[in-house]
């Protein structure tokens, strides 16, 4: 039996929910009636999609805009530095680059 | 709750005597004051420089005129440029009693000490025979900061200071949240909340002056530790600490040393005008607490993630930690427990509420663990807020 995911949904608004805890890939989350399953193991604190974005569309977290889906983003797909563009300054994974 | 009437409308939920040096010089002799009148309720504040600071002068005469203040005992060496006439003239016209001890004509560290001593003492007696009055919310200024973040400060302690902000400003209090420099990202979202379309325009370029001062200083207010924490962005980074402010309608922009009008909800702008004069618009978490408590603030609300333990001289400073794993290995130095809401046990609505009744406590004998654990930290640097007015040119 898959673990369930515990999930924050800070605004109405948001096509993100944040991870309440450490979360193993396979774990299944529930947001009112829309259910998927989380796709990576991803840490407290991290961003996953509640529904399909298309590129270009805003991610809204606490209501608001955090920056632009850089690429389609699926229900449950981890939302980071990989497929979330900055309208500000764009941030470079260091840790990726020095591997 | 209770509080301590002054001259100015103010009323304060501490009876402090400040113990403030005018020049570094000063400053052993102050601690040597206060470590002699350990149960005296008597705290070391003080400017360090001694070149000119039309902005360190300003800042003392705000604080040592807080209504957290009941007494002054200044500190001089006798040769640093600091005003202190002026300083013990702002304090004479609030009607507190203040006291100047020059060390070069007391006769030296001893005899300053000394003298210092026997005036903080006297003074106890005088300030612990003053009445106290009713105080309503409404009368309260509170501040709000946040420090040592995580992932979870956006989450859990920064929306729950947000909820507590909304009720006291709903009560017709006053409260001040900051750092523009970290609120890059949203400032066309906080626009949104101007009370006139005026300040709408000034919140943008309040933080468009931010982003210019920090790009300015080579400052990178992302880390790797952020994105590692699962932030993703800098608007997001920002619009975490930004919850702190809650959700009312923001009702002006106050500089340090500056009162707010009146209630309501206000950002306080850190950052120096003109181009980087004197370094980092604010070195470490105390110099915004100081600033903060410079604009009246009888309380300030500090949210941590990853475990703060300052408290600050003058007001008191109430711990929101916004971790559970951090709360379980530091609940001595935490008020609020806000990592609750991650583990399903609390709403932000009842963390809210806490942090709302503990600061309301603060004036009914109420203290906070900083306060507890004898936390007093203190931080005044060299900064230029002197703002260039527009068609105030002479003409050659």
């Amino acid at each position: 039996m898959a673990e369930t995911a515990k999930l924050l949904h800070l605004h109405a608004r948001d096509n993100i929910a944040v991870l309440a805890q450490d979360t193993a890939a396979g774990a299944v989350a529930a947001l009112g009636t829309a259910q998927f399953r989380i796709v990576a193991d991803l840490s407290m604190g991290h961003k996953i999609a509640i529904h399909p974005i298309p590129a270009g569309a805003d991610i809204l977290k606490y209501g608001c805009p955090i920056g632009f889906a850089a690429q389609d983003i699926a229900a449950g797909e981890h939302v980071h530095l990989h497929n979330l563009t900055s309208r500000y300054t764009v941030i470079e994974d260091m840790e990726a680059a020095g591997t | 709750m209770k509080g301590w009437q002054r001259s100015d409308g103010r009323k304060g939920i501490r009876n402090t005597i400040l113990v403030a040096y005018t020049v570094e010089c000063a400053h052993h002799v102050c601690t040597k004051i206060v470590q002699d009148c350990a149960d005296q309720d008597a705290q070391v504040i003080g400017f360090s420089g001694c070149f000119p600071s039309p902005y360190g002068q300003d800042m003392m005469a705000a604080l040592c005129t807080h209504p957290n203040v009941g007494a002054v005992q200044l500190v001089s060496l006798g040769c640093e440029n600091f005003r202190k006439t002026d300083l013990v003239r702002a304090i004479e016209a609030t009607g507190r009693p203040v006291n100047l001890i020059t060390i070069q004509d007391a006769g030296g560290t001893r005899a300053a000490i000394a003298a210092g001593n026997a005036w903080v003492r006297a003074q106890r007696k005088v300030l612990d025979a003053l009445p106290t009055v009713p105080m309503s919310p409404s009368e309260l200024v509170i501040g709000t900061i946040c420090g040592g973040s995580d992932a979870t400060s956006g989450l859990t302690g920064n929306p729950a200071a947000g909820r507590a902000f909304d009720r006291f400003v709903a009560e017709g209090a006053t409260c001040i949240f900051e750092e523009t420099g970290e609120l890059i990202g949203c400032e066309s979202v906080m626009a949104t909340r101007a009370a006139t379309p005026a300040l709408k325009e000034e919140l943008v370029s309040t933080v468009e002056k931010a982003a210019r001062y920090y790009a300015a200083m080579g400052y990178g207010s992302f880390s790797q530790g952020n994105a590692t924490g699962g932030l993703s962005t800098i608007e997001e980074k920002s619009l975490g600490a930004y919850a702190k402010s809650g959700d009312s309608k923001i009702n002006g922009i106050v500089r340090p040393a500056e009162k707010p009008a009146a209630g309501g909800l206000y950002l306080l702008d850190v950052v120096p005008e003109g181009p980087p004069k004197f370094g980092f618009p604010n070195i470490n978490d105390t110099a915004e607490i100081i600033e903060l408590i410079s604009c009246g603030a009888h309380a300030v609300i500090f949210v941590t993630g990853r475990g703060s333990v300052v408290g600050s001289a003058i007001s008191p400073v109430l711990k929101v930690c916004a971790n559970p794993q951090t709360y379980a290995c530091m609940a001595d130095d935490m008020d609020v427990n806000a990592g609750r809401i991650l583990d399903g046990a609390a709403t932000l609505d009842e963390v809210g509420d806490e942090i709302y009744q503990k600061l309301i406590a603060l004036g009914a004998g109420g203290t906070t663990a900083s306060e507890d654990l004898g936390h007093q930290e203190f931080v005044l640097t060299y900064k230029n807020t002197t703002r260039p007015e527009p068609g105030c040119h002479t003409a050659a």
